[in-house]
């Protein structure tokens, strides 16, 4: 994602889950030496305030990303596949439950 | 697809009000532009620590003292989203910091202001921050999906900053005749540069209307400016405080205070390095920034150090 500098410690993503049950989420990122150093530096940068319980960190240069570009050829297989909504299947009248 | 097609795709989504995001084509003036905006609103935030940092020693009470402490960490914090924003745009933010360090990048011109007494910390609170939420709410909507997810952090944390300095020009001016004037004087001193914070006006502002038309920006100086004066002059009211502004009036039939007129020729002097602290602030940006190199390095040997012995 960023260029890469030789003098800078690394960048790491951030990841952080606000509370037990839900989906840890991605809140920035920061520069850190190592991976202890990225989970205390996203402790101390992105939990001042107790939004989380939960940390994630990831070098950014291990996150492999689908392309902006592609987009449209890359989701298509979904686009035509209308029956795999539940709105797709008219129901009779009165029936209940489902 | 050609240039044209992609800048004509790149405008739709942008009045789409769809969020441009780091991977999608745009166009290199609006890269750059945002580099140059994130990054000058990084360095404030970063250089934005000094005048308040100059104070904790001497906060006049151990809860003062840790309050200040942490906001002038939640500015580090402020400083370090703004810097990966910037960052997904693909400049490194050593490379930002290198401009900074060289005298080549602006930061807010607040800044170069000296903070003289413990009202001056009441007044950055209450008024250099008050004015930078103004700004920053606006952020919120940029048109830039980093820059405008970093903004929505910095506001939750913002309104702290914002009452902990009206708080303390409130006791001020509950206290002795001598702490009510120190919070005079300090508004006396910030008044004016506060109001000179949202930049020139639009007339005059030579970034300001490309950046509305790609909403970077979703509102113009004057009328933040405006947002910002009719908001505060209550506050200052409330307190006994008297803003230093002798055109400054209520208009009943715009339902806006008119107010008189920002010295525009100071704000240029500050800008271009002639304020009364310019120098003091690099020099201290430098040494602080020298004087951390070990520790970058060695963590850095310690790190790689870790990692050879980890795959022996």
């Amino acid at each position: 994602m960023a260029t890469k500098h030789e003098k800078d410690w690394p960048l790491w993503e951030i990841f952080i889950q606000s509370k037990r049950g839900l989906d840890h989420k991605h809140v920035g990122s920061l520069h850190a030496a190592d991976a202890q150093m990225a989970v205390e530096n996203a402790r101390d940068v992105y939990t001042r305030r107790g939004e989380g319980n939960s940390i994630w960190a990831v070098r950014a240069s291990d996150i492999h990303a689908s392309r902006p570009e592609d987009q449209g050829a890359f989701f298509d297989p979904a686009d035509d596949k209308v029956y795999r909504h539940p709105t797709f299947y008219p129901m009779p009248e009165g029936v209940k439950y489902i | 697809m050609s240039a044209q097609d992609n800048e004509a795709l790149f405008q739709q989504r942008v009045d789409d009000e769809q969020k441009v995001e780091p991977r999608d084509w745009m166009p290199a003036e609006y890269r750059k532009n945002l580099v140059r905006q994130i990054s000058q609103h990084a360095h404030s935030e970063v250089v934005g620590m000094l005048p308040e940092g100059n104070w904790i020693t001497r906060a006049p009470s151990l809860r003062r003292k840790a309050i200040l402490l942490a906001k002038v960490q939640d500015e580090a914090g402020h400083g370090l989203y703004l810097y990966s924003a910037a960052e997904t745009l693909g400049t490194g933010r050593d490379e930002m910091i290198d401009q900074l360090l060289a005298g080549k990048a602006k930061y807010s011109s607040i800044f170069n202001y000296p903070s003289l007494t413990w009202a001056d910390i009441g007044a950055i609170g209450w008024l250099v921050d008050g004015a930078a939420i103004i700004n920053q709410v606006m952020l919120c909507r940029t048109s830039y999906g980093p820059y405008s997810r970093a903004m929505v952090r910095i506001c939750k944390e913002e309104s702290f900053h914002n009452r902990q300095g009206y708080d303390i020009l409130v006791t001020l001016c509950k206290g002795t005749p001598a702490q009510k004037a120190m919070a005079q004087d300090a508004l006396d001193r910030w008044w004016w540069p506060s109001l000179m914070m949202f930049g020139p006006s639009d007339k005059d502002s030579p970034h300001s209307a490309q950046s509305m038309k790609w909403k970077i920006k979703r509102q113009g100086n004057d009328e933040l400016r405006q947002v910002f004066i009719d908001r505060t002059v209550p506050q200052a009211e409330l307190i006994g405080l008297k803003v230093p502004d002798p055109k400054l009036k209520w208009n009943e039939s715009t339902q806006h205070y008119d107010w008189g007129e920002i010295n525009w020729e100071e704000f240029h002097q500050v800008i271009q390095g002639n304020g009364p602290c310019n120098a003091e602030r690099m020099a201290a940006r430098r040494k602080a920034h020298a004087e951390g190199a070990w520790v970058r390095e060695a963590a850095l040997a310690y790190a790689e150090k870790k990692a050879k012995r980890k795959a022996a």
